[in-house]
């Protein structure tokens, strides 16, 4: 559904994403992490046809996302870092509009505005402006943006943030319920939302995949968050420690520091198979 | 055609949801009305002066259109190049600003037709105002026998300014996410248009001829006196057209950044 082959973005001189590939199956939640200015936000928005890459190429829905980016982007539903929320227009009003400009048609709009609606639980302020609403239901009400015109492939740059613990639990079981006929991709930093909803996990980590494979295997011999810690340790960091481990093994104080530094040369074998090399 | 109207219509509805629309159309409408009443009132003290003179054929040139209708929308023009920029200036710096261009853009339709839905839904703002400011001349046609065809030519003297200077404040727009910034590229575009002829005699007779056909004022007298010409519904035709062009030019340049 979803392949992305070598994708390079540069922004001036430097590379923000740097010979990105993985695949999404039909019907996958794929989780997509990283530290902040990673690259997943440069990546969604390639995805999403918002900007061309530099250089590789990406396939949404059998489309090309630069060839056929209009194809793509009837396809796709994107709920942006920043919600593309217009403060004085109601949710209705901004469901209308945004089912409008997706390309759906007048017959069906009311309905897919409903069933938005509905599937976000935001009815009950579906007549308010927006700007007057707290930011669980602006967060929501962006979903409903995201969805609202059916699309086969979803993808929801941290689609939890700012939402209280029941209002998460309902946007979870929205995803879970969206997969089952669609292909979404989560980002998040939320790691328990990735084991509890998710098939497959991507790694990024300073413009490079550093994981890829399915959340059983990346699992199977440390928890997630170790895991994310050590693949998404920088070089420099990693070679820190590496100096620090040769003078005397330091006592390790808490978490963080006990996650083991792979050293220069196990980097490339933890890049492909991050889960088997401990 | 239909994105182009889904996005026109949202356009002018957010102007009637934010209070731009009511303090734009009163300010607009209160300086008309202030200036109509200013010249209508001295219209008045000509015809009593004249009409005390009592002398045959005085009368006869007084001429509502050429004292009162005239001069209104010669000094509106002024106004309406220090006014449209409110309008403008939000159209597309807003939505970078809100993050809402994303939206726009990783919607299925083009940046053609984003620049064309944002143009047409602040003109029918314009056709809404000027709609409105059609009571002065109404109130006229009450009263007297104002040369209809004169008053319309005007207005839409008036109108063509209006949308030439939404063309290109969508432009100044698209460049910034800061709305001041906009509003004050399209003000400067506008009032440098309105003076450019102002050095026409000195710089010689070709360059002359250059400088006065760039100017505004010199394709809206005629169309304000009632004289409708080609070149002056090209003039404008022209500057919508570029503003519309750069505007696409621009909100495409987005993507590549």
């Amino acid at each position: 559904m979803i392949e992305v082959d070598r994708l390079t973005k540069f922004y001036g001189n430097h590379a923000a994403i740097r010979d990105v590939s993985f695949t999404v199956e039909a019907g996958q939640i794929l989780g997509f992490l990283g530290p902040n200015g990673a690259g997943k936000t440069t990546t969604m928005r390639i995805l999403t046809g918002y900007m061309p890459a530099s250089s590789g190429t990406a396939r949404v829905a059998g489309f090309d996302v630069f060839e056929e980016s209009r194809e793509v982007r009837r396809r796709v539903g994107y709920l942006p870092e920043n919600p593309p929320l217009y403060r004085e227009m109601t949710p209705f009003s901004y469901l209308s509009f945004v089912a409008q400009i997706k390309g759906v048609g007048r017959a069906e709009r009311p309905s897919a505005v409903q069933r938005a609606l509905e599937a976000t639980a935001t009815e009950d302020v579906a007549r308010q402006p927006i700007g007057t609403l707290s930011r669980g239901y602006k967060q929501r009400v962006a979903i409903a943006q995201a969805i609202v015109h059916d699309p086969e492939v979803i993808v929801l740059d941290e689609p939890t943030i700012g939402l209280d613990p029941k209002q998460v639990i309902g946007v979870r079981k929205l995803i879970k319920g969206l997969a089952a006929d669609r292909t979404v991709i989560l980002s998040t930093h939320i790691l328990p939302e990735v084991t509890q909803l998710c098939d497959k996990i991507v790694i990024i980590s300073d413009g490079r995949i550093v994981a890829d494979d399915s959340i059983e295997s990346l699992t199977a011999n440390e928890d997630l968050e170790h895991m994310f810690l050590r693949v998404t340790a920088s070089d420099v960091v990693a070679d820190e420690e590496a100096n620090a481990d040769d003078s005397e093994p330091a006592a390790p104080t808490d978490a963080e520091t006990q996650v083991s530094a792979p050293s220069e040369e196990d980097l490339p074998a933890a890049n492909s198979h991050a889960g088997d090399t401990r | 055609m239909n994105n182009v109207w889904a996005i026109a219509w949202k356009e002018l509805r957010s102007y009637f949801l934010s209070p731009i629309a009511y303090v734009v159309l009163a300010g607009f409408l209160f300086i008309m009305g202030f200036m109509f009443w200013n010249m209508l009132a001295q219209f008045s003290r000509f015809v009593a002066i004249y009409s005390s003179m009592q002398q045959p054929g005085m009368m006869e040139q007084l001429n509502l259109n050429d004292m009162v209708i005239a001069p209104l929308l010669g000094n509106m023009t002024v106004v309406f190049i220090l006014i449209m920029p409110l309008l403008t200036m939000r159209l597309f710096a807003e939505e970078r600003a809100a993050g809402t261009d994303e939206l726009l853009l990783t919607s299925p339709i083009s940046t053609l037709e984003i620049a064309f839905g944002k143009f047409f839904g602040a003109s029918m703002f314009v056709a809404v105002m000027l709609g409105l400011a059609f009571v002065y001349p109404a109130v006229l046609m009450y009263f007297g026998e104002p040369e209809i065809p004169q008053i319309l030519t005007g207005y839409l003297a008036l109108f063509l300014l209006g949308m030439s200077t939404i063309a290109l404040g969508l432009f100044a727009s698209t460049v910034t996410d800061n709305q001041i910034v906009a509003g004050v590229l399209a003000g400067g575009m506008m009032l440098m248009l309105l003076l450019i002829n102002w050095p026409a005699d000195a710089v010689g007779p070709s360059m002359g001829a250059v400088l006065r056909y760039l100017s505004i004022t010199e394709h809206t007298t005629d169309l304000m006196r009632g004289l409708v010409k080609v070149e002056d519904i090209v003039y404008f035709l022209s500057l919508i057209s570029i503003g519309i062009f750069l505007s696409q030019r621009s909100l495409e340049s987005l993507r590549w950044r």
